[in-house]
């Protein structure tokens, strides 16, 4: 898309170049930002990406589709679980593979956990960037807790490896449910207390009311999916439009935002935090008995054929497109990321803003380095 | 003679000497409790390791600091690069050449206790035992103090200034450009708030404020409120701290004004926040909560709390205020540029302005 931008300044000032990142406090990994700036008002905004870049859908082609997996835990390392249960769902698809009941719900249970703990870390450094120190380790001392739940399940905390194709690794270890009924628990609690904090606070919506505005229909022809479209008011939802791996079984809403700023994107992102706790309650009140693996072949070979993935990651739409040419290996995989799309729309949002404000919205769009460059 | 000798010379180096060293040991203690406050706050323990619960942890920064190597960019402005650090930090410690931590009568016991050692002329050793500027609180008492430490304490700016700009990169410029704007226009709604409380001192002498408050029986807390909590604020500004930390705001400008510093020129930059905010602190006690005075300066029924010598009284008030500034550090996010300016010219300028003319109007009815 070309733009122009308006090179004069107030009193025929030069426009400050300044190269935000990649080794920048707040650009949240290696990203780097080139600002155009009179005094401190951003003209432009160029993202420079592919610092992070490992070839993750290259490499896919020459592993086996089990052996993927855990290259795709390391995509968006924030939030783990997810990226390799839609590729999983993807797999099973195309194999035809009946998942346990007991499972499905573990599945969805961990999945939850992981849109928690990615949502915990973005309000830790959206409100560090803003400069509201505490928040930030307020949001780890929970975010510990779920690691700890994840590395009692998965043996490891942030690279998980969670799924296996057909179901699970194993059944849960003694003692999961209680200790995961005590943190959803307590959680509501922590919430609020984040919510004193901040969600009141004069400050904190001076910073972001306003700030960074989208409209729905504007965030759609950006592509933009996930709480950043939902902040601007459209209520879309891959878990209720498209439901997966019996997410329709559960109940929950979809928060939306109403003015589709920073502001309304950081109540849509504690809301589904809540709704994420409710699914996870409602998982414990539910999880049947049974087997935690179906039946799966040693080797994966999906027939000839492609398929599309698409589940609703912490960040929005997390899509898998799998093509197959019938060996065990797959011939293409194509990762649709979606904070690198959130992030095209940087440019757009900051432009006119000051420069404080960028840090805001890169904070906003919750962006994961990792996933970004692949 | 040595009379001359001891109550110009002597005695204020002493006193000099003491301050200096105190107010070193204060900054580096309060970098410490600065830790371990906000620590506490965000549900973690803070330095533990040097020392009982990180007791000696401000020796071991300050070695760190003085062993680091000294590094001035290629492109830098040499000579500003160097001294903008000690620019900074000069006006910060020259403020309590004035503040008084004491009554003047303060040191009369002990130096008459200790001057009996060495004269045996009982005249002499009482003349400079009463006389104020060897036995009061402070090193000197000078009737434009307040003006005093304004202009100097805006000297400060200057090194802020200077040393962005001589960095030679753009973080640091922007920073120093920030602070400058902040500075400036913080400083005139700070001033209009201090004039407040001299129409009711009719005093710039930052003693004779003090002594003023005893007579007329009230701290000008109560008598200048809004004109307090003007002072708190602008403080807060003029002094760098959340959530007006914008030139050195870390996530948007790196380091603000001291990206490009290292080692000690640095922990200079680092010293002077901290002086500035214990001079403030200091200002702030004398000029609304009494300085060295009680609580109620003139009233029997708390006189039992007399025993407690000014000085403690003193710093004990010094000691809320910089426990006030770091609470707040722990709890708010930070304002942004544009707003800050707001704040600064299209409220805080106004009310001050207002406090003024009501405070004058006031005083010329009733008084």
């Amino acid at each position: 898309m070309k733009t122009t931008v308006e090179e004069s300044t107030v009193l025929d000032a030069k426009v400050l170049e300044l190269n935000m990142g990649p080794q920048h406090p707040s650009t949240h990994g290696v990203l780097r930002v080139k600002l155009k700036l009179d005094g401190e008002r951003v003209l432009d905004a160029e993202c420079i990406i592919g610092y992070l870049h490992r070839g993750v859908e290259k490499i896919s082609e020459n592993r086996s589709y089990i052996k993927c997996v855990p290259y795709y835990d390391r995509t968006d390392y924030i939030a783990a679980v997810s990226n390799v249960y839609g590729y999983l769902l993807g797999v099973e698809a195309m194999m035809q593979i009946e998942v346990p009941k007991r499972a499905q719900y573990i599945r969805i249970m961990m999945t939850e956990f992981s849109r928690i703990s990615s949502h915990l870390l973005w309000l830790a450094t959206h409100a560090i960037d803003i400069g509201a120190m505490t928040v930030f380790l307020y949001c780890f001392r929970e975010r510990e807790e779920i690691l700890k739940l994840f590395e009692a399940l998965f043996g490891a905390r942030l690279t998980t490896h969670a799924f296996r194709v057909g179901g699970l690794w194993k059944d849960l270890p003694a003692g999961f449910e209680e200790a995961a009924r005590k943190f959803i628990d307590e959680f509501p609690e922590r919430v609020d207390e984040y919510e004193q904090l901040l969600t009141k606070n004069r400050i904190w919506m001076a910073r972001t009311k306003g700030i960074g505005v989208i409209s729905g229909k504007e965030a759609i022809e950006w592509g933009l999916t996930g709480p950043v479209l939902r902040g601007s008011g459209m209520k879309h939802d891959v878990r209720k439009e498209r439901p997966y791996g019996g997410y329709e079984e559960f109940d929950f809403d979809v928060p939306v935002g109403e003015n589709g700023d920073t502001y309304d994107r950081y109540l849509v992102r504690l809301e589904e935090m809540h709704q994420s706790r409710r699914i996870i309650q409602q998982v414990l009140d539910r999880l049947p008995d049974g087997p935690v693996r179906g039946k799966a072949p040693k080797i994966v070979k999906p027939p000839v054929g492609e398929y599309y993935s698409g589940i609703d990651g912490p960040r929005g739409e997390l899509g898998y497109y799998i093509v197959s040419d019938g060996s065990a290996q797959p011939f293409r995989v194509r990762i649709r990321p979606p904070t690198f799309i959130s992030l095209q729309a940087l440019r757009r949002l900051v432009r006119g803003h000051l420069m404080a404000d960028v840090v805001a919205i890169i904070g906003t769009l919750d962006i994961v380095l990792g996933e970004v460059d692949r | 003679m040595i009379e001359i000798l001891l109550i110009y010379a002597i005695i204020p180096l002493i006193k000099i000497g003491v301050i200096v060293l105190f107010l070193s040991g204060a900054i580096a203690y309060l970098t410490l409790l600065e830790r371990k406050l906000i620590a506490h706050i965000q549900v973690r323990l803070g330095p533990m390791r040097v020392g009982w619960h990180g007791l000696l942890q401000p020796i071991a920064d300050g070695l760190k600091f003085l062993l680091k190597e000294d590094i001035v960019p290629t492109k830098a402005d040499a000579l500003i690069f160097t001294i903008a650090p000690a620019i900074s930090l000069l006006p910060a410690f020259l403020v309590f050449a004035v503040v008084p931590f004491g009554p003047p009568d303060m040191f009369e016991g002990p130096l008459r206790w200790i001057l009996g050692w060495f004269i045996d002329d009982t005249a002499t050793i009482t003349r400079i035992a009463e006389n104020a500027i060897a036995s009061g609180g402070y090193v000197t008492d000078i009737n434009i103090a307040l003006l005093f430490v304004l202009s100097v304490s805006s000297v400060g700016i200057l090194g802020v200034i200077l040393g962005g700009w001589a960095s030679n990169s753009k973080f640091p410029l922007l920073g120093a450009l920030r602070s400058s704007a902040q500075m400036v226009s913080y400083e005139v709604a700070l001033g209009f708030a201090i004039i407040g409380v001299l129409l009711v001192a009719g005093s710039l002498s930052l003693v004779e404020i003090v002594q003023n408050q005893q007579q007329q029986q009230v701290w000008y807390i109560f008598y200048q409120p809004v004109a307090f909590v003007l002072f708190f604020i602008c403080g807060l500004a003029e002094t760098n701290r959340l959530p007006f930390d914008l030139p050195e705001a870390e996530t948007e400008l790196v380091g603000g004004f001291h990206t490009e510093y290292s080692g000690f020129r640095f922990s200079l930059f680092f010293l002077a926040e901290y002086a500035n905010m214990i001079a403030v602190s200091a200002l702030g006690v004398i000029l609304f909560l009494g300085g060295w005075l009680r609580p109620f300066p003139n009233s029997d029924w708390l006189s039992f709390l007399d025993f407690i010598p000014g000085v403690l009284w003193f710093l004990g008030k010094v000691f809320v205020f910089l426990y006030v500034f770091i609470w707040l550090r722990g709890t708010l996010p930070r304002f942004r540029f544009d707003q800050l300016m707001q704040y600064g010219w299209k409220i805080f300028l106004p009310v001050a302005l207002g406090n003024v003319i009501v405070t004058a109007g006031v005083l010329l009815a009733f008084l």
